[in-house]
């Protein structure tokens, strides 16, 4: 159980908080280890405070590329047996096992850290009339729910993953050992929430799937948006912003089929002014997406970056109140906090610039032949 | 006791300094209730006080500031549990075997929960937005957003917004209020400050009359269940179509307007004969439950080739959740909920003092219901009864309304002074009256730019209200709740409310 000692825990009470992040994306599919992000966020040092701190990566489990990785922090030991009971229930299992950590003094207070790689029980899923993803998605849910502050499902994505903990982020970096890993995309965070936020659920990326999002900034329209997607079935526990907008970008892109340029119109929709000036076809699709999603604009001071399989999504918010780089160099993108951020681990670089509020860069891998 | 009736003592006391008055007799000539008098033999202005309403028009008129009106300070002997007040209902009940009459929201002392209720800022770690140098909106859509996503066979978006929709520039419209109740002057106002403003405001349920049709697009028309004045061109005059069930005022009945406030204009509007009482029924005869109003609603999409949405404006009962969850699934497009302190050109005052519910819990407990229920985009949801200002509008938004209807503010913008006289024709004001010399101190001019200087008041102060939460876009403030925390509430108050009390951080 989590220590009385404990101020309220995350989703007990919402904490504000600045950051910093940082983003690798290999256009052509080519991978690398976790060793650059690390010292890529580890430059940000100063924009977190040791109260989070985490990664997500992407193309790291080709082994078991086609199954769901769950990683699940146990706080409570006790509730294990019971969670892989209802895993057993409801997927095939192909592997189980603790992730492989290092004995670091920066982090002491570790749950136990599992990993599943599963896939729906075809029966179940059949009479669940779900499709696939939804299924997993409601599952993640029922686990949360069901052993809320006892274990937590962080991670659910195909062929990716998260690592995070309530450290700065080069010490979580070392802590998952993450030069062992390999993938063509990484995004890391740190975080300095205003207080503690009093367990590792709460640092970033917050994932759902194979949706990652690593956010800077404080959302004012967090209610309303929380209270719209609340409607659609996504319960939000954390009560921060980064799993609201994950949750955003999920219902819009997955269950409403838009595309991530179409949902980006969305959370950082062009003000009416602008909008004004578009000639009429635009002008349509503009007034369109705000009126049909008007709860799910997004204001106050973000920058994001999302990761998927096969892209990445940078954006900020509508007036530009966080910062935001990007740069390429060859087949290789790179967004973060901060140009030095970039610079350290690529100082040579074909184009850096710092997109426009409200526009979204999107980098997706190459298709065959391209 | 004349004629076997007690006698009850004047309200009001006309104060006058005969050291300031000239004699003019302007009093005289602009008091409807002939209250003053020259008494040619004295040389000297008098008064009659029992007919004093004290609506202010003498006191804003006298050129030399010499009348003062004062609450008269006879009173029964001290009871703190029959009230002066509630004696003298008794007294005039038993001469008159009559029915109490009022007009205006309640007077009575209710809790106004926008009192109770204050609004977040932002610093540190989120910037204030400073509306006088960034974009600020608050254009507001009012009709069905749960259009289904679809594209074409190109993959491309689909943008047709298939659902009518009302666009406002700020989310705020002026209430229900018909020609008849108030006067042609009145809705000239209206009409064209509405339009002036890119808001809409509401015909009532009088009908339009011939020379408003030109400011349609910015009109509501409404549909009653008197139906006065309705016909096919009427429903396709408007932005949209406002049925009505109910009224805050006065839940659970019809309309009252006295034959004396139906003159050849108004009988030619609303379609009845002249000197007629426009009594509406209670209920519509024709919707005796929601299957029923779900066929109204279908009838005027039909009647309007589903070019206009449908409001239905309901009174804040105490199950006004589960009637609002009804209505989301009615087909109609927007609900528009009227709480118990909402205005009225008559209503019995027991009703109107007594029945329904305030309109910050009616709406608290209407937008959690549909949002839990899933439905909450199927419907806009418009409040209105008793919005003061711009930060009710702000604290009413956050709480989860799309917009709201303002009343009696509009009227006190046109001079209303809140006399609560509006039953008897005599207005002084020119506004709730149909009697031609005085529907002539309204000039429809000044009272549009009144108007429009008190919307755009607002208008301003809720940019600035906005900016300081650190939202740029009226949609962001919509059902945010967190920006929301109660001082002076319950634990059941902040229950339905949905907000925190202060010093509450989550
Ligand atoms: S308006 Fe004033 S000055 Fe004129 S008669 Fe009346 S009280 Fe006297
Ligand atoms: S509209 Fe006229 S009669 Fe009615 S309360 Fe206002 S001033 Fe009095």
């Amino acid at each position: 159980m989590i220590p009385l000692r404990h101020p309220p825990l995350e989703g007990q009470i919402r904490i504000p908080s600045g950051c910093a992040i940082s983003g690798v994306f290999h256009k052509d599919g080519k991978t690398e280890s976790g060793r650059r992000i690390i010292d890529s966020i580890a430059l940000m040092h100063d924009r977190s405070n040791g109260l989070g701190g985490g990664f997500a990566g992407y193309g790291i489990y080709p082994e078991y590329k086609e199954l769901y990785a769950l990683h699940i922090f146990y706080l409570d030991q006790n509730v294990k047996q019971d969670c892989e009971e209802f895993i057993r229930e409801h997927f095939d299992l192909a592997n189980a096992g603790e992730i492989k950590t290092r004995n670091i003094a920066e982090i002491r207070d570790a749950p136990k850290i599992w990993r599943y790689f599963i896939f729906p029980h075809a029966y179940k899923l059949d009479s669940s009339e779900l499709d696939e993803r939804e299924y997993v998605a409601e599952c993640v849910f029922a686990i949360n729910r069901r052993f809320e502050g006892k274990a937590a499902v962080f991670s659910s994505g195909k062929n990716m993953g998260v690592f995070k903990a309530n450290a700065f982020p080069e010490d979580v970096g070392r802590f998952y050992m993450l030069e062992d890993y390999s993938g063509y995309a990484w995004t890391a965070h740190g975080r300095y929430p205003t207080n503690t936020p009093g367990w590792w659920g709460g640092a970033h990326p917050f994932s759902l799937l194979d949706y990652s999002v690593v956010h800077n900034g404080e959302i004012s329209s967090y209610d309303a948006n929380r209270r719209n997607v609340e409607m659609f079935g996504y319960d939000c526990k954390l009560r921060t912003d980064t799993e609201v907008i994950t949750y955003i970008f999920d219902y819009l892109t997955r269950r409403e089929g838009l595309t991530f340029e179409e949902a980006s119109a969305v959370v950082a929709a062009p003000f009416w002014s602008t909008i004004e000036l578009m000639p009429d076809d635009e002008k349509e699709f503009y007034t369109y997406l705000r009126k049909r999603y008007h709860a799910l604009l997004i204001n106050g001071p973000f920058s994001i970056i999302l990761g998927f399989t096969g892209g990445m999504l940078v954006l900020g918010d509508r007036l530009k109140l966080r910062s935001m780089v990007v740069a390429e160099h060859g087949d290789t993108f790179y967004a973060a906090s901060e140009e030095s951020a970039i610079r350290l681990i690529q100082p040579e670089l074909d184009r850096t610039w710092a997109p426009d509020a409200g526009e979204a860069i999107i980098v997706k891998l190459y298709k065959e032949g391209e | 006791m004349e004629n076997g009736k007690i006698y009850l003592s004047p309200e009001y006391e006309v104060v006058r300094s005969d050291e300031k008055c000239i004699r003019c007799r302007v009093c005289e000539r602009q008091c409807a209730d002939d209250v003053h008098y020259y008494d040619a033999d004295a040389d000297r202005m008098c008064a009659l006080d029992e007919n004093c309403v004290n609506c202010h028009r003498c006191v804003s008129v006298c050129p030399t500031h010499a009348l003062k009106i004062k609450v008269s300070e006879n009173r029964f002997r001290e009871n703190d549990n029959w009230s002066d007040t509630k004696v003298r209902e008794v007294y005039l009940q038993a001469n008159s075997g009559g029915v109490m009459l009022g007009a205006m929201g309640t007077p009575l002392k209710y809790p106004t929960y926008w009192d109770k209720i204050l609004i977040n800022a932002s610093q540190v770690t989120n910037p204030s937005i400073d509306p006088l140098r960034e974009p600020m909106e608050t254009r507001t859509f009012l009709g069905k957003k749960n259009q289904k996503t679809v594209r074409d066979a190109d993959g491309r978006l689909v943008t047709k917004f298939t659902s009518p929709q009302i666009e406002l520039d700020a989310p705020i419209m002026f209430s229900a209020m018909s020609y008849g109740s108030i006067s042609y002057n009145a809705h000239a106002s209206l009409a064209r400050a509405a339009t002036e403003l890119g808001i809409c405001y509401n015909t009532g349920e009088g009908g339009l009359h011939e020379d408003f049709y030109p400011y349609g697009a910015n009109t509501i028309v409404q549909v009653a269940s008197g139906r006065f004045g309705v016909h096919a061109d009427y429903l396709m005059a408007g932005a949209g179509i406002e049925i009505k069930m109910g009224q805050g005022a006065k839940p659970g009945i019809g309309g009252h307007l006295p034959g004396r406030k139906v003159g050849p204009d108004v009988s030619r509007t609303r379609m009845i004969p002249e000197g007629s009482d426009a009594i509406s029924p209670a209920p519509h005869h024709d919707i005796y439950s929601i299957e029923d109003l779900r066929q109204l609603v279908y009838s005027l999409k039909e009647a309007t080739a589903y070019r206009k949405p449908v409001i239905v404006k309901i009174s804040a009962v105490h199950n006004v959740a589960a009637i609002a969850s009804g209505i989301a699934r009615s087909g109609a497009d927007i609900i528009a909920i009227d709480g118990f302190k909402g205005g009225t050109g008559a209503a019995p005052s027991r009703i109107r003092d007594n029945v329904g519910i305030p309109i910050e819990l009616a709406l608290g407990a209407v937008d959690s219901r549909l949002r839990e229920e899933g439905i909450r985009d199927e419907v806009s949801v418009v409040v209105g009864g008793s919005i003061h200002s711009s930060t009710d509008v702000v604290k009413a938004i956050a709480l989860g309304a799309d917009a709201v209807y303002i009343g009696t503010a509009a009227l006190l913008a046109l001079g209303c002074h809140l006399c609560r006289s509006c039953h008897k024709n005599n207005c002084n004001w020119g506004i709730a009256t149909q009697n031609p010399t005085l529907v002539k101190r309204l000039n429809p001019d000044y009272g549009a730019r009144r108007l429009v200087n008190l919307v755009s008041a607002w208008k301003h102060e809720i940019m600035e209200v906005m900016g300081g939460m650190g939202i740029n876009s009226i949609e962001a403030l919509r059902g945010n709740r967190l920006m929301l925390r109660g001082v002076d509430l319950n634990e059941k108050e902040l229950e339905i409310l949905g907000i925190k009390y202060a010093g509450e951080s989550i």
